[in-house]
């Protein structure tokens, strides 16, 4: 069950997923142990045990067994005790969080100095109702999130209205963006493909729109985006709640009460909605 | 120790209801006989389940295809967050105070609540506050969208800029059915600890009187923090003051802890009463004393004392610190090990027995066989590095479903079966009810197993739409709803059917020990009136020859002349 529960996630796409799937596959194969020893017990007493129709005996008077209850106490404390462990160990190894420091909301966004050495960035992740926007260090704002390949990158997330959450299933790493503070971030991705950026926490009405891509190259297939998308234009970028909001005020406005979209992002790079992705 | 030095005037109160106790009017009226009260909590709590149900089906409709085609977004997550409100706050703590005021005095034999006034009184706020609830539904802009969570500052955007507006009023709604919850825990933990019958010490007590002390001190402990902290938000969005807006500069974090402080504890505080119906029920139906009785017992307040600490293991990705990640990973992993106590206490209580498998008992083990699985996937989510890919993905949601319906719900179905002769004075039809199990099982696990795999894709919860890929696990999971939706069409003509014209019922049908199987079905209103039994054991020593109370005969004799 524990090799099987590997093919139940998507696939591995940053350093970090390895870990979170072999923890997850470890989880299962004692998971599965345990719910099949109990229920199996159960399964038993239920063939064997059951009372026949008029049979109103009472069971064995049983009433209690210290040892085995003290054993049932002491087994599961170690075992979880021990999953804890592992799982701080491989915080540890991860150390994805920089830090979270609080700002105004009219100021500028404070710059936040890392302690753990990255390979590129900072790249500005901005969260709106209901888009996204990269800012990379040299100026070019895009609506996909390109990446390096086996780069450790850093993020400052920034939302500029309620909390959203930077969710890449790939990845398997998710982290709210906290409207008055600036989250650094780093990750390295190991794959490359087009993945889901997700917003996992609930932001309102076009909440389920709010998703752009992934996307994961070489390192010199990176260098030339970055290259020939400086020299482009601005010009709209993604932003999939602002058609249905378009179309609901069409139709009437009929519905339930939301805030309006934010207008879509400027950006040089407008990305492609509809493109196939990997996870 | 001496348990009845309460205010015997409660005993010689003539009856509350002018018109005779047997009067079907007395449960539209402000009564305060506890069994009259349970009752109400119960049919208004089952009338909510209904409409929570049908409101699941609505979001389960929208959700069975990937593209946000049935509703405009907005309307779905009006939809999804009035379920959530709908079958907490005006089902289950509703359901689970009604059991508890039917059940807690006759169990420890009391006359009646320590409070009655009180708790009438907390009753008659729970009609208040589902009118102001439902109400939300027809002012401009429509209800709360904003989740059940309603973290700022989604919840206080207020779009409309109305004064009056849903989520003004789902706050109002859900202030007040706190205040009621405290009414009614400072009246539970009173008489349990007050009004027990003579002879009853701590570890004579049957484990749900136990449970119910331990999740009623949860409420007393956690609900002011929520209350306190929807109050807060009430202020911010309304008279624009900013604990949690940063303009003002608060912090939207802050109401997370608020929140969480009394969310994570109340689903303990729901969990816990329904671990003590396993615990009365499974010695029932196997014929066979309840194993490791005070393991059992204690395990209840090992839960509670944790569940208080456990909390930020809601915001593992809000930002949290890595040492209070890891700190709260522990203490969440630790409560593994007094539920696993509980758990195989019960396996251990069926192992050897004379098991009957009628309906309570199957409500009993299917809940079971659903908590083993709901355990596994909670000790998955408390490790950090789980949760922070499956946190707020359809996992979350399968795996507290499984909880909250596929454990509480049905336990609360198994004691409904199980006492529902004690309190009606008629039987129900087992027929009807074996149905109602087996379609209410096939619903649940369909509509909740395939989720897991929704949410390990990474398809997050609450959205109105999705990639195709997550299409297969919507698709069945929407028709386990409707199955779900038509199991309770032979629950509600059993419910109905059997107390209309049952079969009467004798004082103790499944030959239970307890005290109130020692009164007639149904139990008078002062229940044991003067002669309050003197207990010698606790009510397991089944098969084990030891006396439950003095003069059993007595009140056996007693209870079938009354009937």
């Amino acid at each position: 069950m524990g090799y099987w529960s590997y093919s139940w996630l998507p696939t591995q796409a940053s350093e970090a997923a390895h870990y979170v799937d072999n923890l997850f596959a470890f989880e299962t194969s004692i998971g599965t142990f345990i719910f099949l020893g109990c229920t199996g017990t159960m399964a038993w007493i239920l063939l064997f045990n059951r009372a026949s129709k008029y049979d109103e005996s009472n069971g064995q008077p049983i009433e209690g067994n210290v040892k085995l209850e003290v054993i049932w106490t002491i087994l599961p404390l170690i075992l979880v005790l021990a999953i804890a462990t592992y799982a701080t160990k491989v915080n540890y190894k991860l150390e994805n969080l920089g830090s979270k420091i609080k700002y105004n909301f009219d100021q500028e966004v404070p710059f936040v100095e890392e302690k753990k050495v990255f390979d590129f960035g900072p790249i500005d992740v901005i969260s709106r109702q209901w888009n996204w926007e990269f800012i990379y260090p040299n100026g070019i704002h895009s609506s996909e999130l390109h990446l390096p390949i086996n780069k450790r990158i850093n993020f400052r997330l920034i939302t500029e209205d309620v909390i959203h959450s930077f969710y890449v299933p790939a990845f398997r790493l998710k982290q709210d963006i906290i409207p008055g503070s600036v989250i650094t971030y780093s990750l390295t991705p190991t794959k490359k493909g087009v993945f889901r950026l997700r917003d996992a926490m609930f932001s309102g009405a076009y909440f389920s729109q709010n998703q752009t891509n992934v996307i994961v190259e070489s390192e010199e297939v990176f260098n030339k985006w970055i290259n020939d998308t400086v020299k482009k234009e601005l010009q709209n970028g993604l932003n999939p709640a602002g058609r249905l909001y378009d179309k609901r005020l069409k139709n009437g406005n009929r519905g339930w009460a939301t805030v309006e979209p934010a207008p879509a992002p400027k950006v040089q790079d407008k990305g492609f909605e509809e493109r196939p992705h990997d996870g | 120790m001496t348990t009845t030095n309460y205010d015997q005037r409660l005993v010689k109160t003539k009856n509350p209801y002018p018109r005779g106790p047997n009067d079907w009017k007395r449960f539209f009226s402000f009564n305060t006989d506890a069994k009259v009260i349970g009752i109400q909590y119960i049919v208004t709590s089952l009338f909510f389940l209904l409409f929570g149900g049908l409101l699941g089906m609505l979001v389960r409709g929208e959700l069975i295809t990937p593209p946000s085609d049935l509703f405009d977004p907005t309307v779905y997550n009006g939809l999804y967050t009035m379920h959530g409100t709908v079958m907490l706050f005006l089902f289950l703590f509703p359901m689970l105070s009604g059991l508890t005021n039917l059940l807690v005095p006759p169990m420890i034999g009391a006359p009646d609540m320590a409070f009655p006034k009180l708790n009438a009184l907390a009753f008659w706020l729970v009609p208040v506050f589902s009118i102001i609830l439902l109400l939300s539904f027809f002012v401009p802009g429509g209800p709360a969208s904003s989740g059940w969570w309603s973290y700022p500052p989604i919840s206080i955007q207020n779009p409309l800029g109305k004064l009056i507006n849903g989520e003004m009023l789902w706050i109002t709604a859900i202030s007040l059915s706190g205040v009621s919850s405290i009414m009614g825990a400072v009246n539970f933990v009173t008489t349990i600890i007050r009004m027990r019958a003579p002879g009853m010490g701590f570890f004579k007590m049957p484990i749900f009187i136990w449970t119910v002390l331990a999740a009623q001190l949860l409420q007393l402990l956690g609900l002011p923090a929520l209350t306190g902290g929807a109050i807060m938000l009430f202020f911010d969005l309304t008279f624009g003051t900013s604990f949690f807006r940063i303009e003002g500069g608060g912090d939207p974090v802050l109401f997370q802890h608020f929140f969480w402080f009394y969310s994570h504890p109340a689903v303990y505080v729901m969990v816990l009463p329904v671990f003590g119906i396993f615990s009365e029920l499974f010695p029932v139906y196997s014929r066979k004393p309840l194993f490791g009785y005070k393991f059992v017992a204690v395990a209840s307040f090992g839960i509670t004392i944790l569940s208080l600490v456990v909390w930020v293991h809601h915001m593992f990705y809000t930002g949290t610190p890595l040492w209070m990640r890891n700190l709260f990973m522990f203490t969440t992993m630790l409560i593994a090990v007094p539920t696993g106590v509980k758990v195989f206490a019960w396996i251990a209580t069926l192992w050897g027995g004379n098991i009957r498998l009628s309906t309570p008992m199957l409500f009993c083990l299917g809940g079971l066989f659903n908590f083993i699985f709901g355990g596994i996937t909670g000790v998955m989510l408390a490790t950090v590095p789980v949760d922070i890919h499956v946190g707020n993905t359809y996992f979350v949601v399968a795996h507290f479903h499984y909880i909250i319906f596929n454990t509480i719900a049905f336990g609360i179905f198994a004691g409904i079966y199980h006492w529902f002769p004690k309190f009606t004075g008629r039987m129900f039809y087992e027929g009807l009810g074996k149905v109602h199990f087996a379609l209410t099982f096939i619903g649940a696990t369909l509509n909740w197993l395939p989720l897991h795999w929704a949410g390990l894709l990474g398809m997050p919860r609450r959205v109105a739409s999705y990639d195709p890929e997550f299409a297969i696990w919507n698709v069945i999971a929407s028709i386990g709803a409707f199955i779900l939706g038509v199991a309770s069409i032979p629950f509600i003509l059993n419910m109905v059917s059997s107390w209309v014209r049952g079969k009467s019922a004798p004082p103790n049908p499944w030959k239970a020990i307890g005290l109130e199987w020692l009164l007639p079905s149904p139990p008078p209103h002062e229940n044991f009136e003067e002669d309050i039994p003197t207990v010698l054991n606790e009510p397991y020593c089944y098969g084990l020859d030891k006396p439950f109370v003095q003069d059993e005969q007595f009140y056996i004799d007693k209870s079938y002349k009354r009937h």
